[in-house]
């Protein structure tokens, strides 16, 4: 199981995987927006999206789970 | 001289045009979001309007909020920095309507060049070199083949609407153009509220520079030099000079002659900017875009002319003549050298985005240093805005002088809290590549290899 974490302090732009999706390494899971950047948080595996803790519109800060992988 | 005007701005350029406003006994009413409540710009003006919530479209691209504040405090003009509603036409006709001075061109001058399909187009009759490009806006992936084989590879795709390097791509043959194409188009649509995509070819190796111009209230149009932008990450300028290491005297000459009939083209009036990308071996230079508005690194400028250029954006939109002496040359003649570092909050190595809570802000100071500054300690960097902290700037009499008290001041110049670049700028000032000057685009991916 593996837990994704957000990077830096963010707006959740887009959440691209849903929860029960397959992905693979180097997928997107969902793409942040920070300082009029998009920054795409990947899978770092491969597994099933078991949890998606983010909504698009949410304001999330550094460490915050986004998603975790099973 | 108009009495009053409302700063439709945040951060260090709000701060910056507030200055020379008060400085000139001129009252000065800023706007500001919640996030920006605390921020040294807010405090410093003359007076202070809660315009809406955080994010941008909420409040400082808000047309209403923003008028409305300058009816509420009898604000007379509007002054709209860079950025947000700076090079929005429509947004200047209704500042206008509503009986207020519009701090900036003429709107059609904003639209024509705004549109960068046209304004190549226009740059092209009016006898400024453009590089190979589409004349006609492109809205589908075969029309990009068809248009890019005919312009021939490696081309640049861009929003024809754009600026701020966002969404721009480069493809060096057909495999990689359909994936640059759609990124562009959803970048296009997303910021720029418009898909239409130009494709030019793509001039490797090149130098970005620009020259300022200034078109006076009696319709003249003069150069005050130009500016080197060539250090960019992401396509976005990292840090800038004046004059450019890659420009010869004659390459000058034809650049600021260009640059003047390109203002012309349009009737230009108050600051504006033409960038270009410069072959430095071959000698030659082809049209980029022309910018409508003051720009960031209009600092540097100022450092070598002596010149406010706030100042005479107020005193053209006033219809007032300029404080220097337009008919001799001698009166803006650029002398010195100067850089600009931009201060982000990123780190230096990846360029990521690190906002936070200032814990610690200390400014260079000493002979030559001017500092922007958006933020002190105590403020919080969020991040709704673009992660310029502080523009970094230095004069020196020669390039070596310039480039020693940067150092300097990249050393001394101390923020904790929010990620910063600051040890890229050192980096950036040590490198061999920059002391030497004959550098180009791509030399920040050589000190960052991916």
């Amino acid at each position: 199981m593996a837990e994704i974490r957000a990077e830096m302090v963010a707006n959740v732009w887009k959440v691209v995987a849903a929860e029960g999706d397959h992905v693979d390494d180097g997928d997107t899971l969902v793409i942040l927006e920070s300082m009029k950047m998009e920054i795409p948080v990947l899978a770092e595996g491969p597994g099933v999206v078991t949890k998606m803790h983010v909504v698009e519109g949410d304001v999330i800060q550094e460490g915050d789970l986004i998603a975790i992988i099973g | 001289m108009f009495d009053s005007v409302l700063v439709a701005n945040r951060g260090e350029i709000a701060r910056r045009v507030v200055r020379t406003a008060r400085r000139m006994g001129i009252r000065a009413v800023a706007v500001y979001s919640d996030a920006d409540a605390d921020l040294p710009y807010v405090r410093e003006a003359d007076e202070a309007v809660h315009i809406g919530p955080a994010p941008p479209a909420r409040s400082y691209l808000d047309v209403a909020a923003i008028i409305d504040a300058a009816r509420k405090t009898g604000a007379a003009a509007v002054h709209p920095g860079y950025g947000f509603l700076a090079e929005n036409a429509d947004f200047a006709r209704q500042v206008m309507a509503a009986g207020l001075i519009w701090v900036g061109p003429d709107p059609d001058a904003i639209e024509q060049m705004g549109d960068k399909i046209r304004a190549r187009n226009l740059m092209e009759r009016a006898g400024v070199p453009v590089s190979p490009g589409s004349r006609e806006p492109i809205t589908d992936v075969a029309a990009a083949v068809a248009e890019a084989d005919r312009i021939g590879y490696p081309v640049m795709v861009k929003a024809a609407a754009g600026g701020g390097g966002i969404g721009m791509g480069v493809a060096a043959s057909q495999s990689g153009l359909a994936a640059a194409f759609e990124t562009a188009r959803s970048r296009a649509e997303r910021f720029f509220g418009s898909p239409e995509i130009l494709i030019e070819r793509y001039v490797e190796r090149a130098r970005h520079v620009e020259v300022q111009i200034l078109g006076l209230a009696d319709g003249r149009v003069l150069a005050l030099g130009e500016r080197d932008c060539s250090v960019q990450r992401r396509h976005q300028k990292v840090a800038e000079e004046t004059p450019s290491p890659g420009v010869s005297a004659a390459l000058r000459d034809r650049m600021l002659a260009a640059a003047v009939r390109a203002g012309e083209a349009v009737g230009y009036r108050g600051a504006g900017t033409v960038e270009c990308l410069v072959n430095a071996d071959a000698g030659s230079f082809v049209f980029l875009e022309m910018n409508t508005r003051l720009q960031v690194e209009h600092p540097v400028t100022e450092l070598v002319t002596g010149i406010d250029l706030v100042e005479q954006q107020f005193l053209i939109a006033a219809g007032e003549p300029p404080s220097f002496d337009a008919a001799d040359p001698d009166s803006f003649r650029p002398a010195g050298h100067a850089l600009e570092l931009r201060v982000y909050a990123e780190d230096p190595i990846r360029f990521l985005p690190g906002p936070g809570k200032v814990t610690e802000w200390e400014e260079p100071s000493g002979d030559g240093v001017r500092v922007d500054a958006g933020y002190e300690a105590g403020n919080t960097v969020t991040p709704f805005y673009d992660p310029l902290l502080a523009k970094l700037c230095v004069y020196g009499a020669d390039r070596e002088q310039a480039l020693e008290r940067a150092r300097n001041a990249v050393a001394g110049f101390r923020i904790a809290g929010p990620k910063t670049n600051l040890l890229f700028h050192a980096d950036l000032l040590a490198s061999p590549e920059f002391a030497g000057g004959g550098y180009d685009t791509s030399l920040v991916s050589k000190l960052r290899p991916a």
